[in-house]
């Protein structure tokens, strides 16, 4: 019986060996990413949710980005209007520049960059936090106590990126609408009604709809890769920094590949 | 050679019966990568009892009492807790065994973001059953006043010297009425007149709730007040075992070189 098994290890530990270490180490890092994903799930429907925690981490990721993500959103509807204002004037087509700025705000730019920010605020926070949690040992106090960290510090977390950074991406839409709006009205002269009208003329359901998926994967992607990378760190201050450093970089380059599997499919499906 | 010094593999006496025995360690080893860092440990804990495990630093001792909680699995071997087999049980039961076993972290392991009431609360409000906060005050008054710091119930682990987060960190483990305790480095980074009043502290906890105990530590002064009985760790395997006089006569350099470096 143990027969097969054994010639099954023999091949694969023969194929492991042709492979390049860095594949072979990518391999066993999403192996693991895997398994984090797995637990996530067995836990996230666990008796006992931590309501506290997750309120608390709503508040965190949520209301204590609203500031930057404001800020950012105005520059960026602003900016984007005086770029493209001129080139639509050479084509006598300055009426268009509302729906214009709209629809590349809500398909793209908004759940983009609004993410991209999170990643590099909200990421980089989680895996520097429960990094330093990790060395520490007080993951391992938890565990030992009969306590369930994966549901006090990775679900509440997980979940609270979820939720709030869609909602973030549509504060960041209509603040970058009113950014746009005021640089609209540097150059020439538009009431706030007909620009709005004319926003929300050019905004279609099916606009939205890939927008509001995005931003919810987004989310996931974010909390997901900050508790990843935080919970499991090695030990030592290094592996601390290192664990920010690659939460964010990972949360970046997987907001891009969402967004273009999620451009994919719903161009497919609309 | 020395009738308290056993070497290899053998078994530690057994002139009681198992379910005397609230730990049972038999042939267990362990690896990380190439390096065998447990090899061959056989152990066994009575009811009530304090085992000093000595050792020098990376020689296996923390490895063997993250074993025992589950923290770390071992490679071969048997690990019996309250008679059942710790790698055989389920996510479940492994937590439930856990609420029977306390753990002192070397560096107290507090959570920095919670002030001591919060700390203490923590692992109570994560219970099959939560206690009201009627019920968790008393409770957490009692455990500080065993460690003899309730003025910090307020406190964060921030504002708290070495000495009493270790004491806030018994209290926490303490809290869960473990049935088995396990210290590790009790007194490390402490001053001597700090390690020793831990030392009487781990005492007066085995007597106050009749806990067993296994202490891993290098401080010698801490295993003289603390033990009932030593075993000793040599590159991850068991080479002597006795009380602290028997050991201290040793004809072993290595057990000798303990007790030398205290004299």
């Amino acid at each position: 019986m143990s027969q097969p098994s054994t010639n099954k290890i023999t091949t694969a530990e023969t194929i492991a060996e042709y492979l390049p270490s860095s594949f072979q180490n990518f391999l066993i890092e999403l192996g693991s990413m895997l398994q984090f994903f797995i637990d996530f799930f067995k836990n996230l429907f666990k008796r006992g949710f931590e309501w506290n925690a997750f309120i608390r981490q709503c508040f965190e990721v949520g209301y204590r980005s609203i500031g930057l993500i404001s800020l950012t959103a105005f520059i960026m509807g602003l900016v984007m209007t005086l770029q493209s204002q001129p080139t639509l004037a050479n084509f006598g087509a300055e009426s268009w520049l509302p729906g214009m700025v709209s629809i590349s705000i809500v398909r793209e730019i908004g759940p983009v960059i609004t993410s991209l920010l999170c990643a590099g605020k909200i990421a980089s926070s989680m895996g520097a936090e429960l990094g330093s949690m990790k060395v520490t040992e007080q993951i391992d106090a938890m565990e030992v106590s009969g306590s369930n960290p994966m549901k006090y510090l990775v679900v509440t977390r997980i979940l609270a990126t979820t939720l709030t950074i869609p909602l973030l991406v549509i504060l960041s839409d209509a603040i970058s609408f009113c950014g746009s709006w005021v640089a609209v009205n540097i150059n020439s002269t538009m009431s706030a009604m007909l620009f709005f009208n004319k926003i929300f003329a050019a905004i279609e359901f099916k606009d939205l709809i890939p927008s509001i998926i995005k931003s919810i994967l987004f989310g996931f992607a974010i909390g997901f890769i900050g508790c990843y990378k935080g919970y499991n760190s090695s030990k030592g201050t290094e592996s601390v920094g290192v664990a920010a450093n690659s939460a964010v970089v990972t949360a970046s380059i997987s907001i891009f590949l969402i967004d273009m599997l999620v451009v994919q499919i719903t161009n497919l499906l609309y | 050679m020395d009738s308290a010094i056993k070497t290899g593999s053998k078994t530690l006496e057994n002139n009681v019966t198992s379910s005397e025995y609230v730990l049972e360690i038999e042939h267990l080893k362990k690896s990380f990568d190439d390096k065998q860092v447990l090899k061959d440990i056989n152990l066994k804990l009575k009811k009530g009892e304090n085992l000093v495990v000595l050792g020098k630093s990376g020689h296996g001792k923390s490895v063997l009492i993250k074993c025992i909680v589950g923290l770390l699995t071992p490679d071969e071997g048997t690990l019996k807790v309250f008679n059942k087999e710790i790698t055989n049980l389920n996510e479940d039961e492994l937590t439930e065994l856990r609420r029977r076993i306390g753990f002192l972290f070397q560096n107290s392991a507090l959570y920095d973001s919670m002030s001591v009431r919060e700390n203490l609360e923590f692992p109570l409000q994560r219970q099959d059953e939560p206690l009201s906060e009627e019920e968790l005050t008393p409770l957490i008054e009692e455990v500080l006043e065993a460690v003899g710091l309730l003025d910090a119930i307020d406190k964060m682990p921030s504002d708290l010297s070495g000495g009493m987060r270790k004491r806030i960190g018994l209290a926490r483990t303490l809290i869960l009425k473990p049935e088995i305790m396990l210290y590790d480095e009790p007194t490390t980074g402490l001053d001597p007149i700090t390690s020793n009043e831990i030392s009487l502290l781990i005492l007066d906890i085995q007597k106050k709730y009749n806990t067993s105990s296994i202490i891993i530590t290098h401080d010698m002064a801490c295993a003289k007040v603390t033990n009932d009985r030593i075993m000793v760790l040599k590159e991850g395997e068991y080479i002597a075992e006795g009380s602290y006089e028997e050991l201290e006569n040793s004809e072993d350099e290595f057990v000798r070189s303990f007790f030398n470096s205290t004299n």
